[in-house]
């Protein structure tokens, strides 16, 4: 039996696999089905200060290998979370991570405040990255002052682990990871989805209501690879990679590039037992190359050959 | 809401028969999930390996299969070729296994008083009548579905539920086989011979206008409708907010709630059907 446990920041998580925020409701959804506490964490929706509704339906729409979803960050706010939710989490032994929203630095603040308060959260998941909402969010996450103001701000109100979710959706994103480490964030997370948009040629209108959407799925997994690579050169704290993971292999891949831990969101969606197939395939990948930590395997891939430049970086 | 078992069954194949070029019923082999089901759950099913489609759809339990000592063993499904998925059921063979997650969703409620029941079931809405009805009859309830389709030739299954005796009355637009028109021309004749008093419980299945018309003519007959809708929906567990229907609220407003885990029924008067229609284009 090999070592799964995953190290992150002041956590030990007893495995890498974490359910992506926005693809595994709050976690009790899937408590009846799941033994929640045999995920190395699970990520919450996002949630703001108080309620939202989201976006009108039709939310998603399928693509080639993978999936829109504009979704508007739809979520019963932070105070009917710790009350509602969070203590059913804590009694199923769900190591809990809040994906924490806000229009404003001060409502990033006030949410993360009120999580430290109350028992049973591990880590803050600061979504600087969602593209779907016109109002906060993205507009920190493209911003490198925006990335280090909301991060320095959380900083001073917990001491939780704080660990941005960065966007694709920027020329470089491992400036991003710089300014996060810069301003004090334990671990970053990448990546959110990528913008996109599909049109129904019969009718000649966007797929979706809010007509762009964000892009997920195994359609995007290469691209993903390569920015959780790029952040492993650029940054010492913990990362976790996301972007069309569904099988212990692009578990593998995601920790040699560079990833501590690893997130699972859309492919949850077509299959939600996969957590613990992936477990037994990562210890048969263990056993098969001999690995007796799978830790061991992260960021491996850095000192197999001379590290890449990139072939486009701004000054 | 109930707690939930659900489990992931890599069904075989039993059955595809085609009733059309459009129409066709599947068995799969899913014991558990039969065994488990109650009328007016859905399953999501993994039509075809690999990427494509990416996501499962959702398909509501149309029969339950049992064996000779009554053991539920399998499922059917009733399709309509419409996309990808449901093209690609479609076309299954026997002996191929799809994967199989469910049962899920809240079931139709069964309510004690009511000594009659209406099923107004359109098209491949027909889907969840068939439990429904092998659970009314079982408690003793005169049942009467009203079943429309465009043509004669698309009323599936009508002897199916004659012979559990249920009241059929059918309707074609075309006017080839029973009354002509739409549902409900014939709801309507009926709901003139029925009063306030009656006991009585209605449910609707079918496209979004039929179920919009069906609930406004029981409303203003004083009775409301359990209707089962279809959203778009990625995963039927709740995780991922898409299949979202609008409801009701107090304040005169209206609030997103998860279809797959609220629904897929809901009472006709708590729903917002100006926003769900907007959904139908």
């Amino acid at each position: 039996m090999a070592d799964l446990s995953a190290p992150l920041a002041a956590l030990t998580l007893r495995n890498p696999l974490m359910a992506a925020s926005g693809c595994f409701g709050y976690g009790v959804e899937y408590a009846d089905a799941l033994d929640l506490s045999s995920l190395g964490a699970v990520v919450v929706k996002g949630l703001f200060l108080s309620e939202r509704e989201g976006h009108a339906p039709p939310r998603i729409v399928e693509t080639p290998a993978g999936m829109l979803n504009a979704i508007g960050l739809q979520g019963i706010g932070v105070h009917r979370f710790v009350k509602e939710r969070l203590p059913e989490l804590r009694a199923r032994g769900a190591v809990t991570i809040v994906n924490v929203c806000g229009v404003t630095l001060d409502e990033y603040v006030e949410v993360s405040r009120v999580l430290s308060d109350h028992e049973g959260v591990a880590a803050i998941e600061l979504n600087i990255s969602c593209p779907n909402i016109k109002a906060g969010g993205i507009q920190f996450g493209c911003s490198l002052t925006g990335t280090h103001d909301v991060v320095a701000a959380v900083r001073q109100v917990t001491s939780l682990p704080i660990m941005p979710k960065l966007t694709p959706n920027v020329t470089d994103v491992a400036s991003f990871a710089r300014a996060a480490e810069a301003a004090g964030a334990d671990a970053i997370s990448l990546v959110n989805t990528f913008l996109a948009m599909a049109i129904d040629i019969e009718t000649r209108k966007p797929k979706l209501t809010n007509v762009l959407g964000g892009l997920s799925g195994p359609a995007i997994r290469p691209i993903a690879v390569r920015m959780v690579y790029e952040c492993r050169q650029a940054v010492r704290i913990p990362i976790v990679g996301m972007g069309g993971i569904a099988s212990a292999d692009d578990v593998v891949e995601f920790m040699l590039a560079g990833a501590d831990a690893v997130q699972i969101g859309t492919a949850n969606f077509a299959d939600p037992f996969l957590w613990s197939r992936i477990l037994a395939d990562l210890e048969s990948y263990c056993t098969r190359h001999g690995v007796t930590r799978l830790a061991d395997l992260v960021g491996a891939v850095h000192g197999s050959r001379t590290s890449a430049e990139p072939a486009c970086r701004p000054s | 809401m109930l707690p939930r078992m659900v489990v992931d069954e890599r069904a075989e194949v039993l059955e595809n028969r085609a009733l059309s070029a459009e129409y066709n019923v599947v068995t799969l082999a899913a014991p558990d999930i039969a065994a488990a089901a109650r009328p007016g759950q859905f399953v999501m099913l993994r039509t075809a390996p690999g990427l494509e489609p990416l996501l499962r759809r959702p398909f509501s339990i149309f029969e339950i299969v049992r064996g000779a000592d009554g053991t539920a063993r399998a499922i059917s499904i009733l399709n309509k070729r419409i996309g990808i998925g449901t093209g690609r059921l479609y076309a299954v063979r026997a002996g191929e296994r799809l994967d199989c997650l469910g049962p899920l969703g809240q079931p139709w409620p069964l309510s004690a008083g009511a000594r009659t029941v209406w099923m107004v079931a359109g098209g491949v809405g027909l889907a969840p009548f068939a439990t429904l009805t092998e659970a009314l009859v079982a408690r003793g309830l005169a049942l009467r579905l009203f079943y429309g389709a465009r043509r004669g030739e698309d009323l599936y299954y009508a002897d199916w539920f004659a012979d559990r005796g249920v009241d059929l009355v059918v309707t074609t637009e075309d006017g080839s086989r029973g009354v002509t028109g739409r549902v409900t021309v014939a709801l309507d004749r009926a709901l003139a011979s029925t009063t306030r008093d009656d006991a009585m419980d209605v449910y609707c299945c079918g496209p979004t206008p039929m179920m919009r018309a069906v609930a406004a003519r029981l409303a203003d007959a004083g009775r409301d409708t359990w209707v089962s809708l279809e959203q778009v929906m990625g995963c039927g567990m709740g995780g991922c907010y898409s299949c979202v229907v609008p409801l009701r609220t107090a304040a005169g407003g209206t609030h997103f709630v998860r279809s797959c885990i609220a629904g897929p029924v809901f009472a006709a008067s708590t729903l917002h059907w100006e926003g769900l229609a907007a959904d139908h284009g």
